[in-house]
């Protein structure tokens, strides 16, 4: 009985002090409110909340009120909608401005562990930056993707995943932020047109008779991608192919000739899309999404 | 009269709570980059335990000790520091919002501050049995805390010209810096005034 007394004389204090403190803020912060912009709520509640640090700015929050103060455009957020933009220009009083080129990240490897060997095996941090350190990474190849992942950390979408010892992008999920291209210490990581079709799965700048020996599906510059393209879209740039995305119109030629396998489709799949009939290109509906507009139709796909 | 002073004293030289009893060195370290930040904090902090000190007393004394409940001292000290620094965080919101934002999560972290527990604790362990005394060692107290988060951020800003060797950069440089001021303030150790 004397416990339970005991116990309700704490819970009397307790609950008293709480109380009369509890009142105190209340009267305080009636006291001290400080108005806050109502439109930068507004615009907080449109943007994403992923805080990624794309726009150039330090997050969400402070990119709103960059907006609304005329130092930044409203499209610098890449994954916002043209409806969402047009709202929050609405908010601010900004001129209204046209969604930015949409873009996903893209990892220039796919030397995953099946294609390429090791020289050693690391058993280091979990952390690109320090096996980059040791000869420039595990793989034989000192142009791969060293597959621990900096730029999964990077992510704040969850779009990037380590699979076979090469990071991969859900270009889904990917809002083109350009966090894992800050992260990647190889500077494996590019932006490209989202709706680009076919990239280049390498960056060596090695011959192709080296690149040959260490890695299966590495780009050996054999140039046959260049000969083949329609459009003039690929070059060769220290000894890999580099795809114009200007010139490019997602045919897929180049993907289907490679002999490594090195071009291959974006859109996920081992190998490169084949399409048996010609590339045809047809016009899309209208979109605000640019120049690089385009469709191709496969007639199958593997 | 001659208490007062020689509580003071004790208070900010030869006791100081940073560089004599160690606490509060995460505030200490963290917004010692600039002279003005460092003002606004130990500002913050001597407001805080000035008013913690004055509230806790009063609770401990008049209440925890009469029904026997000085063993939950810590939680109702920590429910007041608590209390005190949401105010004063409201308050620097509204009247100083560029130190608000240059004491970011310095400010909260307050209620963590080990040195604002430090001297509650300290002033309802010792046997003051007027008011007056424990308030005026939580002033001084605050005061000597002020005092050292000046002096080294004085030092700081100056480690910023210098030629250090790259390992000691930045934090590094700063504890030693932090250690050699400690040892300063040693000096005082044992001083005592004739009152």
């Amino acid at each position: 009985m004397d416990l339970f007394i005991n116990i309700l004389i704490i819970i009397g204090i307790f609950g008293g002090l709480a109380l009369i403190f509890g009142c105190l803020l209340v009267i305080a912060s009636r006291f001290f409110a400080v108005k806050q912009d109502e439109r930068a709520e507004k615009i907080i509640a449109l943007l994403p909340g992923a805080n990624c640090g794309g726009c150039g700015y330090a997050g969400c929050a402070s990119y709103a009120e960059a907006v609304l103060s005329g130092e930044a455009k409203p499209n610098l957020c890449t994954s916002l909608s043209q409806e969402e933009i047009n709202a929050i220009a609405e908010i601010s009083g900004a001129e209204a401005s046209e969604k930015s080129l949409p873009t996903v990240a893209h990892i220039k490897c796919c030397g995953s562990n099946e294609c390429t060997s090791n020289k050693y095996n690391y058993g280091g941090i979990d952390d690109c930056r320090s096996l980059i350190r040791l000869g420039g990474g595990e793989k034989s190849c000192v142009y791969s993707c060293i597959g621990l992942g900096n730029c999964v950390k990077a992510c704040v979408f969850g779009a990037i995943s380590v699979k076979n010892g090469v990071a991969a992008v859900d270009t889904k999920r990917c809002k083109g932020c350009g966090s894992c291209v800050a992260a990647c210490p190889k500077s494996l990581i590019e932006l490209i047109p989202a709706t680009a079709r076919f990239s280049v799965y390498c960056s060596s700048k090695d011959k192709g008779k080296a690149v040959n020996a260490i890695c299966d599906n590495g780009c050996i510059a054999c140039g046959i991608c260049v000969k083949n393209c329609p459009n003039s879209a690929i070059t060769l740039k220290n000894n890999c192919a580099v795809i114009d995305y200007s010139l490019c119109d997602g045919c897929g030629i180049c993907a289907e000739k490679c002999p490594k396998g090195t071009i291959r489709s974006t859109k996920g799949g081992k190998k490169a899309v084949k399409s048996s009939a010609p590339a045809v290109k047809t016009e899309k509906p209208a979109s605000s999404t640019g120049t690089f507009s385009f469709d191709v139709k496969n007639t199958d796909k593997d | 009269m001659g208490t007062i002073i020689s509580i003071c004293f004790a208070a900010i030289l030869t006791e100081n709570f940073v560089l004599s009893k160690f606490m509060g060195i995460c505030a200490f370290l963290g917004v010692s980059k600039k002279t003005d930040t460092s003002i606004g904090m130990g500002m913050a902090v001597t407001f805080v335990m000035t008013i913690s000190t004055l509230v806790t007393w009063l609770i401990n004394r008049y209440i925890l000790v009469p029904f026997d409940f000085v063993y939950l001292r810590t939680i109702v000290f920590i429910l007041v520091i608590a209390c005190l620094v949401q105010l004063i965080e409201m308050f620097l919101r509204k009247c100083v919002p560029s130190l608000y934002k240059a004491l970011g999560i310095y400010l909260p972290l307050i209620t963590t501050n080990c040195a604002v527990l430090g001297v509650t604790i300290l002033m309802a362990d010792s046997d003051y049995t007027n008011i007056l005394y424990p308030v005026i060692y939580a002033f001084a107290a605050g005061l000597g805390f002020t005092l050292a988060i000046v002096l080294f951020s004085g030092i700081r800003e100056k480690l910023k010209f210098c030629d250090i060797p790259k390992p000691f950069r930045g934090f590094p440089i700063a504890l030693i810096a932090a250690a050699l001021l400690a040892m300063a303030f040693s000096g005082f150790q044992g001083l005592n005034l004739p009152f």
